[in-house]
């Protein structure tokens, strides 16, 4: 292979990659703190739409990325209001979400852009700039990665997080304030999941679509889960499951078509499949998950 | 009963809350409820549409349904559908037999084949301890470009197009089709105008197996030992062990049925309104779609059957308030999204039940 070749792969990685670590962090601080959210993709969808309204509306990249995870952060108060104060069945909370983002990003889509179902695309000042020929909320994501990783294991936010998902009665009894700790896993969850709905919309592809995110907020479920909740777990998980997508492309360009490129296509979730028979052994859930 | 309640008072208040949307949107809400009630019943072919587009959303809910209750989350009912359809298409365009056996024999080998798809999570589940929520997930995507693969197989693929060879007649199951358009009929629907309108979508026989798959359903669940176990599984996997029930086995068994039903669905699909398929770019939302149905009809198969019917008349209706207000379909989704985050917290309601009784 040459060096252009393994540099190419290399990047191709990073980009797929960067989403879902997002997103998947989104999920490792929700579930840490004991709420369960399958609503990841709901969250990443308005997210996305959001962050390219923003941006087109105020030429500013930026703005847009945050507005972004402001929007994810907004569905995730309503799951942590319905799963923390009312008790709800969290599973069914997700779902809820999950159609909740996709139809409130089409509905707005539509009212703000003449009836359109997806935005028109950035112009290049618009979108996340790149840093040596990456997009630079690549290194925001392995930044937040460390970040998160440091306040799991090196915080006291992070321990009382921690203790709130795998022991929340003895946490109370230790006088920490569970909920409060619950409701910041939650809405960090949603404002993980928004960035990453925009590190899509506003800069690996320049626009929103219906079918922009398209079950990446589940995948993003599954490398944390494959991670086992741990930060630097999930970002390996996420940089696996990029590199797969990568490799896709990378054997898809060669000029003899040794597999149909449909087949190709499965190879990312074959490989995970595979992957999660022959490591999934032990499941290592925050013990009060869901509860 | 309770749960039935719980479910209405969601319905009313995702209405409400549609309603709240579309006036932000500077629509007004009772023109949009207008137009979609009248979108709905004032014709009797909107009644037929409705009708067919409930009825793979009534099949997929009840293979979500079945899952859930037997402890199982089938996020996967949208990639079974695909199996079942992609095999109902291959099959009826490559066999030609008598119809009285060649629809039961395509209908079946599709059922079985999205069987097996389904199985092949719980399997997973049961040998090797993945969740299914992520096999299931992988497994949709795979069924999709399995799918588009099988399309572009040359004798099925029909020439220069994205879409396979429409299935062979005797394969159909829409419901007169010949003589929808032969002389006679004709003539007879020209005489009956309740019946020409009604008619003039493709209605088909799918919406008996639909209630067939009902009734079938309720049966296994309520009347059999084999059900039981399941249900018993699903509610305490580790009492069940104890009583002697191989949970491994069951945990199989229960997503082979949740998979055949969700096959069902596609095969419907495919020999009464498709007729082929097509190159698939994302996921259509039929499985998806699925996991609401089953959550508005509570899991329960008549609950399931209603709510069907209800999320396809809400589709279909939904579209016409695009065409005629210019007012965004997406608030349907919305509403879906609100019944069922409000189906979630059921303790609101106990609040508001408790304090009508406290001040009659």
């Amino acid at each position: 292979m040459s060096t252009i070749q393994i540099i190419f792969l290399f990047s191709t990685t990073l980009m797929y990659s960067t989403p879902l670590i997002f997103t998947a962090l989104g999920g490792v601080m929700s579930e840490k703190s004991g709420v369960i959210n399958i609503g990841l993709e709901g969250m990443m969808t308005f997210g996305a739409f959001a962050a390219s309204w923003a941006a087109i509306t105020y030429s500013n990249p930026w703005l847009g990325f945050i507005v972004g995870g402001v929007a994810g952060m907004l569905l995730a108060l309503l799951h942590a209001i319905a799963s923390i104060k009312f008790k709800a069945n969290q599973v069914v909370s997700g779902m809820a979400i999950n159609f909740l983002g996709l139809g409130l990003a089409i509905f707005f889509c539509r009212i703000f852009f003449e009836g359109a179902s997806m935005t028109p695309p950035l112009d290049l000042e618009t979108k996340i700039p790149q840093i040596f020929g990456q997009y630079a909320t690549v290194y925001v994501a392995f930044f937040l990665t460390a970040l998160i990783w440091f306040i799991f294991n090196k915080s006291s936010l992070g321990l009382r997080l921690i203790s709130s998902g795998e022991h929340p009665k003895g946490a109370v009894a230790a006088g920490i304030k569970v909920n409060r700790y619950k409701y910041f896993g939650v809405l960090s969850s949603g404002f993980l999941a928004g960035l990453g709905g925009a590190s899509l919309s506003i800069a690996i592809v320049s626009n929103f679509r219906p079918t922009l995110i398209s079950g990446q907020g589940f995948i993003a479920l599954a490398a944390m889960i494959f991670g086992k909740w741990n930060p630097i777990g999930t970002l390996f998980a996420c940089l696996f499951f990029g590199f797969s997508q990568a490799l896709v492309v990378f054997i898809g360009g060669f000029e003899t078509q040794i597999i149909s490129s449909q087949l190709l296509a499965t190879l990312p979730y074959i490989l995970t499949l595979i992957i999660l028979v022959s490591f999934m052994k032990k499941t290592t859930a925050p013990s009060a998950l869901g509860q | 009963m309770k749960k039935f309640i719980i479910s209405m008072l969601s319905i009313v208040l995702g209405l409400i809350v549609g309603g709240v949307i579309l006036k932000l949107s500077g629509i007004s809400p009772l023109e949009a409820y207008q137009v979609m009630w009248e979108g709905a019943f004032s014709q009797p072919n909107y009644i037929s549409y409705i009708i067919i587009r409930s009825t793979p959303l009534i099949l997929t809910g009840l293979s979500v349904a079945f899952a859930f209750r037997t402890g199982l989350f089938n996020i996967g009912a949208e990639g079974q559908f695909i199996i079942g359809a992609m095999t109902a298409a291959y099959f009826g365009f490559v066999l030609n037999l008598n119809p009285w056996i060649q629809i039961p024999l395509v209908m079946l080998m599709a059922t079985l084949a999205a069987a097996f798809y389904g199985g092949l999570s719980g399997f997973l589940k049961a040998r090797f301890g993945v969740h299914e929520v992520l096999s299931t997930i992988m497994l949709n995507w795979i069924a999709l470009y399995l799918s588009n693969h099988v399309i572009f197989i040359e004798g099925f693929r029909r020439p220069s197009m994205e879409t396979t060879e429409f299935i062979n007649p005797s394969t159909s199951i829409t419901i007169l089709e010949d003589w929808k358009i032969s002389d006679m009929g004709l003539e007879w629907l020209s005489r009956h105008e309740f019946w020409q309108s009604f008619m003039r979508p493709p209605v088909n026989a799918g919406i008996f197996i639909a209630l067939l798959a009902v009734v079938i359903v309720w049966i296994i669940l309520n009347k059999t030992t084999f059900g039981f176990k399941l249900k018993a599984v699903g509610f305490s996997p580790l009492a069940s062990e104890y009583a002697g029930i191989n949970t491994r086995i069951k945990m199989t068994q229960s997503m082979m049925i949740s998979g055949a039903l969700a096959g069902l669905a596609g095969a419907t699909h495919v020999m009464g309104v498709s007729k082929n398929i097509a190159v698939l770019a994302a996921h259509e939302g039929y499985g998806f779609d699925g996991i609401a149905v089953a959550l508005i009809g509570s899991n329960h198969p008549v609950g399931v059957l209603f709510s069907g019917f209800f999320l396809g008349a809400l589709k279909y209706s939904g579209q016409k308030i695009q065409s005629s207000l210019e007012a965004p379909s997406e608030v349907i989704g919305i509403m879906i999204g609100a019944i069922i985050f409000f189906i979630a917290i059921p303790s609101i309601f106990n609040f508001v039940l408790k304090s009508w009784r406290k001040n009659p």
